[in-house]
């Protein structure tokens, strides 16, 4: 009901009154305090080569944080997400260490290319075969994963057998902002636009909102789920491609345990579990949230084993923060419509 | 409503039963167990100048498959095996958890192997099986990781601790040209291997030759790539005077390097630790990284083929004091409980890397 609700006052949401109601508020306020927290114990926190590797950390998470949104927007899952990351990153490193000549462009296509298969046999199975996502890319999580460790047996790629320019891609910048950056800004970009404002992205929302009203309104149901598993497929192939030119070695369990991160920044980022609602930036914010915090309990000399019981509390300090803004803005809504 | 209840008391009973039985079969296991730790410690005595037999069939269960440490630790003991003219065989799991190599333990003794070399999940999960298999004569060598002292015969130490911890801090000392802050960048904050290795290098540090060196911070990657780079760039943020991260695990030191590598950082810091030559050729060439080490895994597979090898052909038993001769190795003597020690772990540089294939 409040998710239906809230698709409805997304248009106005970037006037400068709209957006101290948007979900992706509480983010940014988490984001604020905890930078300037570091910073000011920390001043290096705050140096172009923190910033720089904070963001290319960000970068990968990102990529498939705006696959993974839209996938939860129309009320599905993709748990595959990490095993197609390790796929692709080992196709693709194996490939380049045999044939060093290939030019970068195609190390990426490639990578997209695995990712797209492997999103497009995810959207199949849940449509065709009628079957929970949630069951079916828990499957696909295995059986990837199997696939990449019979393939790679024991085999690791190291740096030294990948050419130069595939891992100096990683690192290398346009007007001083690295490649990885500039894609992962130009993916949540793109993707945020595609869903905010063309009708094949309202039919997402809409697909999530009601799936059964979705169908009978005569939107292509079939083909926008495909669309979807496939897109978040091929992205985490992307993300495969920049994972192994970020740390130069790869084996086959290469972004193993990915996927719950990316849930985790996706549902930090604002997109409810039960589809419908929250932006694609917003899971790209959720991802530079989490990626933050990692970087920031290390420079804050937090004890090891309090870690990871942080993250998982500044996990539900920020959903708590998040519903407490979509009651805010369902009553208001309400009080609004009663007005009419 | 009442349905389901009764199908949850179905279910629960179910469950007991099977409850039950397991705990039938762990008692019939542990009474077996006693009885074969029993047997197996009395009896035999060592004959040195026994022939070594030829024909041996000799098992070896890693951890894990597909395992790149692993895979090099057995290819050792296949060459070890090809050149006792013995019959090698390679089986495990695909997951390191702690009861998954039972029933390939159980299943190398109805096949009658010679010897099992095993490097366990778990010192005591495996133990009852591996006993049945001394009761049915074949020779039990652990590697890598122990078993528990009284279900195996010997025990190939890769190094011993005191030995890791020296060569660390004696290394970091070297880089950091005798004084100044160093760090450690370990794996999981509860690995017991990494810790041993820690405690020793304090230790070492309080020494009065290395009382410039002031260890600032341990940090943990817990062997995962990302998160040791966030921790390699929290070190260097944090402690802007650093100068030397210590990295004892193969995971850590890669990602340290690779991030030092295209920071602003390469050459102010240096990084060292245990790492695979393979894995830090790269940085090595790029001079990010002057030295490691690590003991050679492939020689902890070979010299376990050769133990299990002399085990079974009666020239060891497994005691202190024992000899045998291992090879292109040479000679070994075991130590107090069954331990054979390997040796200093080897230092790479950028002269000898490319030596090194693994």
């Amino acid at each position: 009901m409040t998710a239906a609700l809230v698709t409805k006052s997304k248009r106005p949401a970037l006037s400068a009154g709209g957006l101290m109601k948007t979900r992706e508020l509480g983010i940014i306020l988490a984001l604020a305090i905890l930078v300037i927290f570091t910073a000011v114990n920390h001043p290096r926190f705050l140096s172009g080569q923190s910033i720089r590797d904070i963001l290319l950390n960000t970068a990968i998470l990102a990529v498939m944080a705006a696959g993974q949104a839209v996938v939860v927007i129309t009320r599905n899952i993709d748990l595959s997400v990490g095993s197609v990351l390790g796929l692709s990153a080992f196709t693709v490193a194996t490939m380049m260490s045999t044939n060093p000549d290939l030019p970068m462009i195609a190390a990426l296509l490639v990578g997209l290319a695995v990712g797209a298969v492997a999103g497009l046999i995810n959207g199949v199975l849940v449509r065709y075969g009628r079957v929970p996502a949630l069951v079916v890319t828990l499957g696909t999580l295995y059986m990837f994963r199997g696939i990449t460790y019979s393939w790679a047996g024991g085999q690791q790629v190291n740096a030294d057998e990948l050419p130069r320019h595939f891992l100096r891609f990683a690192n290398a910048s346009v007007l001083g902002v690295p490649w990885l950056v500039l894609i992962a800004v130009v993916v949540v970009g793109g993707v945020s636009v595609l869903m905010r404002n063309y009708r094949v992205g309202r039919e997402l929302y809409a697909m999530g909102s009601s799936p059964q009203a979705a169908e009978l309104a005569g939107i292509r149901v079939a083909r926008n789920l495909l669309g979807a598993f496939l897109l978040s497929g091929a992205l985490a192939g992307l993300a495969g491609v920049l994972f192994a030119a970020r740390f130069g070695t790869v084996d086959a369990s290469a972004g193993n345990g990915y996927e719950l991160t990316v849930v985790a920044a996706v549902v930090v980022g604002g997109v409810a579990v039960f589809g419908g609602s929250g932006t694609v930036w917003g899971a790209g914010l959720g991802a530079l949230l989490l990626t933050v915090i990692g970087s920031a309990l290390a420079v804050l000399d937090i004890n090891q084993f309090w870690q990871q019981a942080i993250v998982g509390a500044l996990i539900l300090f920020a959903i708590c923060a998040d519903r407490l803004v979509a009651v805010r803005i369902a009553r208001s809504l309400r009080k609004r419509d009663s007005h009419v | 409503m009442l349905r389901t209840h009764h199908r949850l008391l179905t279910a629960a009973s179910a469950s007991l039963l099977v409850l039950g039985l397991a705990a039938c079969g762990g008692t019939t296991k542990d009474s077996a167990s006693s009885d074969g730790g029993a047997a197996a410690q009395t009896g035999a005595s060592a004959d040195p100048n026994a022939k070594t037999k030829e024909g041996l069939k000799i098992a070896f269960l890693p951890k894990q498959l597909n395992n790149p440490y692993s895979d090099v630790e057995t290819s050792g003991g296949k060459v070890a095996v090809g050149e006792l003219k013995g019959e090698y065989k390679l089986v495990g799991p695909n997951d390191a958890s702690a009861s998954s190599q039972v029933s390939y333990i159980n299943t190398l003794i109805q096949q009658q192997q010679d010897v099992i070399v095993v490097a366990a999940n778990d010192p005591n999960a495996v133990c009852p099986s591996l006993n049945q298999a001394r009761q049915a004569k074949i020779k039990v060598v652990s590697f890598d990781s122990d078993a528990s002292k009284d279900c195996r015969d010997a025990f190939i130490n890769q190094a011993t601790t005191q030995g890791i911890g020296e060569s660390l801090v004696k290394m970091a000392n070297e880089l950091a040209g005798g004084e100044g802050e160093i760090a450690i960048l370990s794996a999981t904050p509860n690995a017991t291997n990494q810790n041993a290795w820690i405690e020793v290098m304090k230790k070492e540090l309080a020494k009065p030759e290395y009382s410039k060196l002031k260890l600032v911070k341990t940090a943990y990657g817990n062997d995962d790539d990302q998160k040791s780079f966030q921790e390699a760039q929290g070190l260097l943020q944090s402690y802007p005077k650093l100068k030397v991260i210590v990295s004892p695990t193969t995971v850590g030191i890669a990602a340290a390097s690779r991030y030092v590598s295209s920071s602003n950082y390469k050459g102010k810091v240096a990084i060292t630790g245990l790492g695979l030559p393979n894995q830090m050729r790269e940085y090595v060439k790029d001079g990010t990284v002057k030295k490691f080490a690590l003991w050679n895994p492939a020689d902890i597979g070979y010299l376990a083929a050769y133990a299990g090898a002399a085990l079974a052909s009666g020239q060891i038993t497994g005691k202190q004091g024992e000899k045998f001769t291992a090879g292109k190795l040479g000679e070994y003597t075991i130590g107090a409980d069954g331990e054979i020690v390997l040796g200093p772990p080897t230092e790479f540089t950028a002269q000898n890397i490319d030596q090194f294939n693994f």
